[in-house]
């Protein structure tokens, strides 16, 4: 590879690069999954090439192939710098870039099951047990299983001096029981909605997830929501889960502490930010329990977001994003810390694959658990009145990051301490700030799960990336609900 | 870029390497730019070439896939390996139809409505980073101008893909594509434009610039409304982008697993009279691929006529089922329309080129003739960040942004904050009072269709936001 890389670097060095990165990916993908008793999915899918990222004349340019013959390598880099200068001829304002020592480094996430070492029959034989487990309740009209293993091992090399070589292996897994009934399409999912749950681990993590003892009740709860009490709307104390905890710091925190949006980059697409840069510790996130942190050492746990160097070659670091509830930090790339006067990148320049330009991407980010402790049946047990919330069905935000909605396949409402009846179709809606505000109470760390999000799509062309998001059970004290729903009962 | 040739090669490789009943090859393959700009700077701007082949292997009722983009012998044997693994072990679908003969093919599409196209345009195959760079350019002089900032895209590609099978099946299809993204952005307002076309000729760069920057400058300073239900005039986009929501619902296989919202409804008044939409990849503004994931032609489909349901889409095998299926006398036509995606897959089928009739040329209001008659209401420029709340009732909340305008009587008074809606798109599709020509429009939410301006009476905003 590194003869490879070496082509890449000299070619664009020669045609008048000042700075050049090749990464080479070699990635297999694995993808499984039932449909009512049939195969949805049994497919693997490989891909390797090169992607060359150089600077030219003092802007980007970027060249990817799946040619890696010297000539077609030689011939991207020279058309990447070719790119660099064509990008030189509209530009604003120089292009600087953070400094970052160079690194030589080989690194593989933990994995202690190679999930392609397992059986494919028993990848299927377990799916289908799930399936079958769904469908015993008649109820159920849909029951669909996935199950996702990806290696992603990558080569990076720079004319800098950095050789970094690492491998990430992916497990994910998870279900949902649809149930279709009169008027209305009910569902309930397991471990979490829209895939279910996914790490940096190996197939450790599916047998840890105990898929089919929750079958049953998954099932259950979906058909037994077509019978439950309308969410009313109104205000409420709210309890969410972890899951849903988890898409809310990635909607709410995550996104809008990304520093290209604050500066712009994104305005087109993703949006902007509302964290500009005066906000930068003088803006009050959340309440004083309110601590959030973007973290992608392995110390932190095996995230979506966790690796040993980012995609331009800086080491994994844990930056504080909300400390005591204050704002105090954004995720960066060498560029955008360059740009903020910032002495050195966060290390969040992140490319879905080879083919794709690195772009400023969440690590993990995570809200950090209570310091006592507390359960999530303590925490409904000190709700005096309120709704629970379960596994999000719904979500969207505007393009600056202040009003949101998020709708949950589940609730149940709150009283004297006390889970009571179910709800259906709970929606919670409300102001960034005004929402952390308010939390009042966390669960802790017995309760705090690294959720994984496999889908955070962003960029042009876009692209996909996986996130990680530690968060626990924790409440929020007069939020606006059900509103989801106004004006359409 | 591979050609047709080149891929032909390959599949007869591919089988000589596997002991299958059948297999089936898929190419795709693509030249693709973008040029991004932001802050009147272009500062990403990327190009890449990739291909690759994708594998079916079928053991009588057993299929899987493997794909590549590794074209040596080795690692077409292995490809091939990979797809049998996966097949060998599975249990025996009886439903899983044999791969379509080239004859099955072409009987099939003796009435599809399928016309030639020629989506391949040399202008834009050719265009260069220096010209792409050099019409970013023209948009930030627009933007200097106005001493405004604008951001965006410029994106070129050439595509390709290919279908061969066991069966006799080889069909081959060349498209080009580019668009342009912009949004100009002021002090307290933001317009946006955004035009694709598989002819760059077809695109004005400038004269988007400057409709986005008439937008921005007409919304400065928004004032906060109260949220309710509003009069709304749609632009393309917006309507595209909530629309497109709802034609994942208009297949076979949504239907037999009971998770589309036309449960029931089909052959019923659902929407109101003025609603007629086909799916038509043939259609002149139309682009894609006019052959499915098994090689089935597409067939022009009648989905909406006058408010009714009337069919959705087939793949060869929910095509069988449905026949089969309780529901059968109450779907309407069942029949393959070549609508299906690569096997295996969890999603079935779903019509990918919508085309909205317009009403009559009489009754055909633009943009600003809507706006005239309107005494009070909200224009929307675009919509952002869409999802489903309700499955069944297809309601969808989201936001509108880059261009949000009060209108009264009849005429803009200036811009208002941005909203969030939870509209149902039933209810939305039941209250249109006026449309505009059906026009090609993108957006980011949906595929891009062919789509009119709405006017929509009582949408319904719930909240705010603060910009």
């Amino acid at each position: 590879m590194k003869q490879i890389a070496g082509w890449a670097l000299e070619t664009a060095r020669l045609r008048g690069a000042t700075l050049a990165e090749a990464r080479i990916v070699d990635e297999r993908h694995r993808a499984l999954a039932t449909k009512n008793g049939r195969i949805g999915n049994a497919s693997d899918a490989e891909s390797m090439g090169i992607g060359i990222r150089v600077i030219a004349d003092g802007a980007f340019g970027f060249a990817a192939t799946d040619n890696l013959s010297r000539a077609g390598v030689e011939a991207c880099a020279a058309h990447a710098v070719e790119i660099a200068k064509a990008s030189a001829t509209v530009k604003a304002q120089e292009l600087r870039m953070a400094p970052e020592p160079a690194h030589q480094a080989e690194w593989s996430s933990p994995c202690k099951i190679d999930p392609f070492s397992i059986p494919i029959e028993q990848n299927l034989e377990l799916l289908f047990a799930i399936d079958q487990e769904l469908r015993k309740n008649k109820g159920v009209t849909l029951a669909e299983a996935n199950m996702n293993f990806r290696r992603y091992e990558q080569w990076f090399y720079s004319t800098e001096g950095s050789e970094i070589h690492q491998t990430t292996v992916t497990s994910g897994a998870g279900y949902a029981a649809h149930s279709f009934e009169g008027t209305e399409i009910q569902k309930r999912s397991y471990p979490n909605s829209f895939g279910g749950q996914y790490q940096n681990r190996g197939y450790e993590l599916i047998q840890e997830l105990k898929l089919l003892e929750h079958a049953a009740r998954v099932a259950e709860e979906a058909v037994a929501l077509h019978s439950a009490d309308q969410c009313p709307e109104g205000v409420s104390d709210i309890v969410l889960d972890s899951s849903q905890l988890s898409l809310q710091i990635h909607e709410s925190i995550g996104h809008p502490i990304e520093l290209d949006r604050v500066l712009g980059m994104e305005a087109n697409f993703a949006g902007t930010s509302f964290l500009t840069l005066d906000k930068l510790r003088t803006l009050k996130y959340g309440s004083e329990i309110v601590n959030a942190v973007a973290d992608a050492t392995e110390g932190h746990g095996p995230g979506l977001g966790t690796f040993a160097y980012d995609d331009e070659g800086v080491a994994a670091q844990r930056t504080p994003i909300i400390t005591n509830g204050l704002f105090t930090g954004y995720l960066s790339s060498r560029d955008t810390a360059s740009a903020i006067g910032a002495g050195r990148s966060g290390g969040c320049l992140r490319a879905e694959s080879w083919n794709r330009l690195p772009i400023v991407r969440m690590t993990n980010v995570s809200i950090l658990p209570g310091p006592d402790p507390l359960t999530r049946e303590q925490l409904i047990a000190s709700t005096e009145r309120g709704i629970y919330m379960e596994t999000n069905r719904s979500w969207s935000i505007d393009d600056k990051r202040y009003n949101f909605q998020f709708g949950c396949e589940i609730g149940w409402e709150i009283v004297g301490g006390k889970r009571g009846r179910m709800l259906k179709n709970p929606s919670y809606s409300g102001i960034t700030t005004e929402f952390w505000n308010s939390m009042d109470a966390i669960c802790s760390r017995d309760e705090w799960t690294l959720w994984g999000t496999p889908n955070c799509g962003k960029g042009q062309p876009q692209q996909v990336m996986g996130t990680g998001h530690g968060s626990a059970p924790a409440r929020f004290s007069r939020i606006k609900v059900g509103s989801a729903y106004k004006g359409n009962t | 870029m591979l050609t047709r040739d080149n891929a032909s090669m390959i599949f007869d490789s591919l089988r000589r390497h596997t002991s299958a009943d059948e297999v089936e090859l898929l190419v795709a393959g693509s030249r693709s730019a973008l040029t991004r700009f932001a802050n009147n700077t272009i500062h990403q701007n990327m190009e890449e070439e990739s291909q690759h082949i994708s594998i079916r292997v079928s053991f009588g009722g057993r299929t899987a896939r493997a794909t590549t983009n590794k074209y040596d012998e080795a690692s077409l044997r292995r490809v091939v390996q990979s797809a049998e693994a996966l097949a060998r072990v599975q249990e025996e679908d009886p439903d899983l139809l044999p791969m379509p003969s080239a004859q099955q093919v072409a009987q099939n599409a003796a009435d599809s409505g399928a016309t030639a196209v020629d989506r391949y345009f040399e202008q834009t195959a050719a265009i260069t980073a220096q010209e792409r760079a050099a019409a970013v350019g023209h948009m930030v002089e627009v933007a200097r101008h106005h001493a405004l900032t604008c951001a965006g895209i410029f994106s070129s590609a050439q595509i390709v893909e290919g279908i061969f099978n066991s069966q006799g099946v080889a069909d081959w299809y060349e498209q080009t594509q580019a668009e342009v993204s912009i949004t100009m952005i002021g002090e307290t307002s933001s317009g946006w434009q955004k035009v694709n076309s598989p002819d760059v000729a077809q695109l004005d760069p400038a004269r988007m610039a400057e409709i986005a920057a008439e937008k921005t400058i007409a919304s400065q300073h928004p004032i906060e409304l109260t949220p309710g239900k509003y009069t709304v005039i749609l632009e393309p986009s917006a309507v595209l982008d909530a629309v497109g929501f709802m034609f994942w619902d208009f297949g076979g296989s949504a239907l037999l697993e009971q998770r589309s919202f036309l449960n029931d409804r089909v052959g019923t008044q659902l929407f109101g009279a003025n609603i007629n939409v086909w799916d038509d990849v043939y259609h002149p503004l139309q682009a894609g691929v006019p052959f499915d994931g098994e090689g089935m032609k597409r067939h022009r489909v009648k989905l909406i006529e006058n408010g009714v349901v009337q069919a959705v889409t087939y793949a060869r095998s929910s095509a069988q089922r449905m026949r089969q299926s309780e529901i059968a006398g109450k779907v309407g036509p069942i029949k393959a329309t070549g609508h299906g995606f690569s096997l295996p897959n969890e999603i079935g089928e779903a019509p990918l080129n919508i085309v909205f009739a317009g009403p009559s040329r009489a009754e055909t209001q633009c943009v600003e003739q809507m706006i005239a008659s309107t005494e009070r209401g909200i224009l929307v420029t675009r919509l952002w960040y869409i999802r489903e709340v309700d499955p069944y009732e297809k309601l969808l909340t989201g936001m509108t942004r880059d261009g949000t305008f009060l209108i009264e009587d009849g005429q803009i008074r200036g811009g208002v904050r941005n909203f969030r809606f939870n509209e149902s798109l039933i209810h939305m599709l039941q209250n249109v009072e006026s449309m505009g020509e059906p026009v090609r429009a993108g957006g980011e939410e949906s595929m891009d269709m062919v789509v009119p301006a709405m006017k929509v009476r009582d949408f319904n905003f719930t909240e705010t936001t603060k910009f």
